[in-house]
């Protein structure tokens, strides 16, 4: 009865923290400004299933896929093991769904255990590409600190994990075989898990009952504590890629990538200038018109959701071809930076009860600096490399136009090129009427 | 050189005539001496398969491209619009670039400004009049040789556009050789989102030598490219190798008009 009661406030208190801390996320990312992506829901969940489901970007490079599929798979399919292990502990029972399930539970049960195995083995191979082979996208120094300790927490705590599925399964399997474990006897003698079944009297085949018992025991309470623990660790991580990824890829941009957005506030004086008898919509006196983005408030919640999506791979800028030739743009740290600003708006929010009290920073300038924005040459590399369709080029785009059109800090050769452009219609200082003359060259 | 054959919209109108398509030169093909023998080789296919084309000539103006890529949406806007109204006015219906920038900028940004036309870039032109047999390709120069294509950014991965040129170049029965970085893995020439008109921001390599290195490692006698700045930067990278001499770039109408002899 006091282990039900211990569970239940344990599920209870972690799952609301989970919340309290998800809808903090959810907050800020509302932060962003209104972007129409809403439409085409067929397409948009085609895509989610082949992208995020299918995990298809990630297949362009097989060996890392392979790998992350096991944990991907066996991340989801544990899901149905998590039901039983919840209501066990809420219940008082023990292996809840086994008499009803018979065979298939069997089945279930050890399908879990291969690919927990299989996880295993993906996760000792990512924690080895991390630390010993030292694969260039995952030791570059823009991940020292934090991001570095955060991808390791990860995957120590996914092995954590799988030892307490395997002392839970392994010490049970012997209790079974001797008639001891809680779990209904079904006679016959043993749970006919596929690993445990050997794995469990390998390790534990020479313990008493009650040692059994207590090992039985910490795996089954070590699992649900590290699931809760895992849980509440993913919003202040990376890792919360598991759980943003289908929003993220369900809202992604559907357009060919070479079309950029046209600003309609633009359009507007555009307008009004060439056409005097044009009169632009009443704009909004709440929404500030400001061209371009200086802030993280000034882009759309979809960049806002992209940044919390980023589990920092680093796909987008091993193919960038300015970080590839040493400059210091970094796509992904676009994103890293991006979400730190984020999150220090959200928590100077918190602090000022509910509003937002200037703190003499900004997301240009103070994060991104205009070196990094200079470099980029839009080639939409980093958008198609990323596995969970993040757009890293359309914040840069954004905060090029804030420098511009609103501070006027375009690079001097590049004001030549606007002012070529205006005056001859070209980008070099040609005469507009000789444009027909390669005719007679 | 003798007078090419090229007419505007303005004297079609003048005739009463329709052309089937209009060719939006660009700025690099109409000023650049390198981009300029691209425009005149897109011009003597035109001509030898029989197409009704025309150009604008002096009413053309930049699309808008490196304005809008460096951040410059007024401008972009302001080039768009009044674009817009030459086309409109002209009652353009269908437009072939030879240009991947004026060919996205066209396609992607002009319609939700007023601008609907079917865009074409000049190799999707060439696929169309080779598979409908307006022109036809035997043998030729550029039997046996070697060739890589490097895809320009915004044809590519910027439209999905990666059939087309290699298609044309089927034609030619030369060696394809393809780079590790194509396709969608592509990498760029490092002239695009306006670089072309900046020096580059500080690093360790220029992009161009990194691109030009990948392309010269497979021993190519020609580097086919399908943009007038790609086809700069690879050039300036040939140069910088010193192999200007055994290895051409070229453009992909300009391998079909060579292998043509036009």
């Amino acid at each position: 009865m006091i282990s039900i009661i211990i569970f239940i406030l344990l599920f209870a208190g972690g799952s609301a923290f989970f919340f309290y801390n998800v809808s903090k996320i959810r907050r800020n990312i509302l932060l962003g400004q209104d972007a129409r992506l809403k439409d085409k829901p067929a397409e948009r969940f085609k895509t989610m299933l082949l992208v995020a489901f299918g995990q298809k970007k990630m297949f362009n490079r097989p060996i890392p896929a392979i790998l992350h599929l096991f944990l991907y798979v066996a991340f989801v399919i544990t899901q149905v093991e998590l039901i039983e292990i919840v209501l066990d502990g809420a219940l008082g029972h023990h292996r809840l769904f086994r008499p009803s399930l018979g065979g298939f539970y069997t089945f279930m049960v050890s399908f879990i255990e291969i690919l927990s195995v299989l996880a295993f083995i993906g996760t000792l191979a990512f924690l080895s590409r991390r630390n010993l082979l030292k694969v260039p996208r995952l030791v570059k120094s823009e991940l020292n600190g934090w991001p570095k300790l955060d991808a390791n927490l990860i995957l120590l705590g996914e092995i954590t994990l799988i030892c307490f599925i395997f002392m839970m399964n392994g010490a049970d399997e012997v209790l079974y075989s001797r008639g001891m474990s809680h779990a209904q006897n079904m006679g016959d003698g043993s749970l006919g898990l596929t690993i445990s079944s050997h794995l469990g009297p390998l390790l534990f085949g020479g313990m008493s009952e009650h040692s059994l018992h207590i090992i039985e025991r910490i795996g089954w309470w070590g699992h649900i504590c590290m699931v809760l623990g895992f849980l509440n660790y993913l919003p202040y991580s990376k890792h919360f890629h598991i759980l943003l990824a289908f929003p993220n890829v369900y809202y992604s941009n559907l357009e060919k990538k070479g079309k950029f957005r046209n600003l309609e506030s633009v359009s507007n004086e555009v307008k009004a200038m060439m056409d005097p008898s044009f009169t632009p919509p009443v704009a909004d006196p709440n929404v500030p018109v400001r061209f371009g983005a200086k802030e993280v408030t000034d882009l759309s919640w979809k960049q806002l959701l992209d940044s919390y999506t980023c589990t920092e791979c680093g796909r987008c800028t091993s193919a960038c071809p300015a970080n590839i030739t040493g400059k210091v743009l970094s796509p992904r740290l676009i994103m890293m930076k991006t979400r730190d600003r984020l999150e220090e708006v959200g928590k100077n929010i918190d602090a000022n009860k509910g509003e937002f009290k200037d703190d003499g920073k900004s997301l240009l300038h103070d994060y991104i600096t205009p070196e990094e924005l200079w470099a980029c040459t839009s080639c939409n590399a980093c958008v198609q490399e990323c596995p969970v369709n993040i757009d890293p080029l359309s914040i840069i785009m954004d905060l090029r136009r804030f420098l511009v059109m609103e501070q006027s800090a375009a690079p001097t050769e590049l004001n030549m090129m606007f002012n070529n452009m205006e005056n001859n219609g070209a980008p070099w200082q040609f005469s507009p009427s000789d444009r027909l003359n390669w005719k007679n060259d | 050189m003798s007078e090419l054959s090229v007419k505007t919209m303005a004297d079609y109108m003048a005739s009463g005539e329709t052309p089937e398509i209009l060719f939006w030169v660009g700025c690099a093909g109409s000023f650049d001496d390198r981009a300029k023998k691209i425009t005149k080789a897109i011009v003597k296919i035109l001509n030898h398969a029989n197409v009704k084309f025309a150009v604008l000539g002096t009413e053309e103006s930049c699309t808008g491209d490196p304005a809008k890529r460096a951040g410059n949406e007024f401008l972009f806007q302001m080039q768009a619009m009044a674009n817009i109204t030459v086309l409109n006015g002209y009652e353009v219906k269908k437009i072939v670039t030879g240009c991947p920038h004026c060919f996205n900028t066209i396609k992607n940004e002009y319609p939700s400004l007023g601008g609907n036309y079917e865009v074409v870039h000049h190799t999707q032109l060439l696929q169309d009049l080779l598979n409908t047999g307006r022109i036809k390709i035997e043998g030729g120069s550029f039997k046996g040789k070697k060739i890589t294509f490097h895809d320009p950014c915004y044809l590519g991965r910027g439209n999905d556009i990666y059939e087309a040129p290699r298609s044309v170049m089927v034609n030619l029965d030369a060696e394809l050789a393809e780079m590790k970085r194509s396709r969608q893995n592509g990498l760029c020439c490092g002239a695009g989102g306006a670089q072309m008109f900046k020096e580059a921001e500080k690093g360790n390599k220029e992009v161009n030598i990194e691109r030009t290195e990948e392309a010269l490692a497979l021993n190519p006698d020609v580097i086919a490219v399908g943009c007038p700045f790609c086809n700069t930067m690879m050039t300036d990278g040939v140069k910088h190798f010193n192999k200007e001499q055994t290895v051409k770039v070229l453009d992909v109408a300009e391998l079909i008009a060579q292998a043509k002899d036009l």
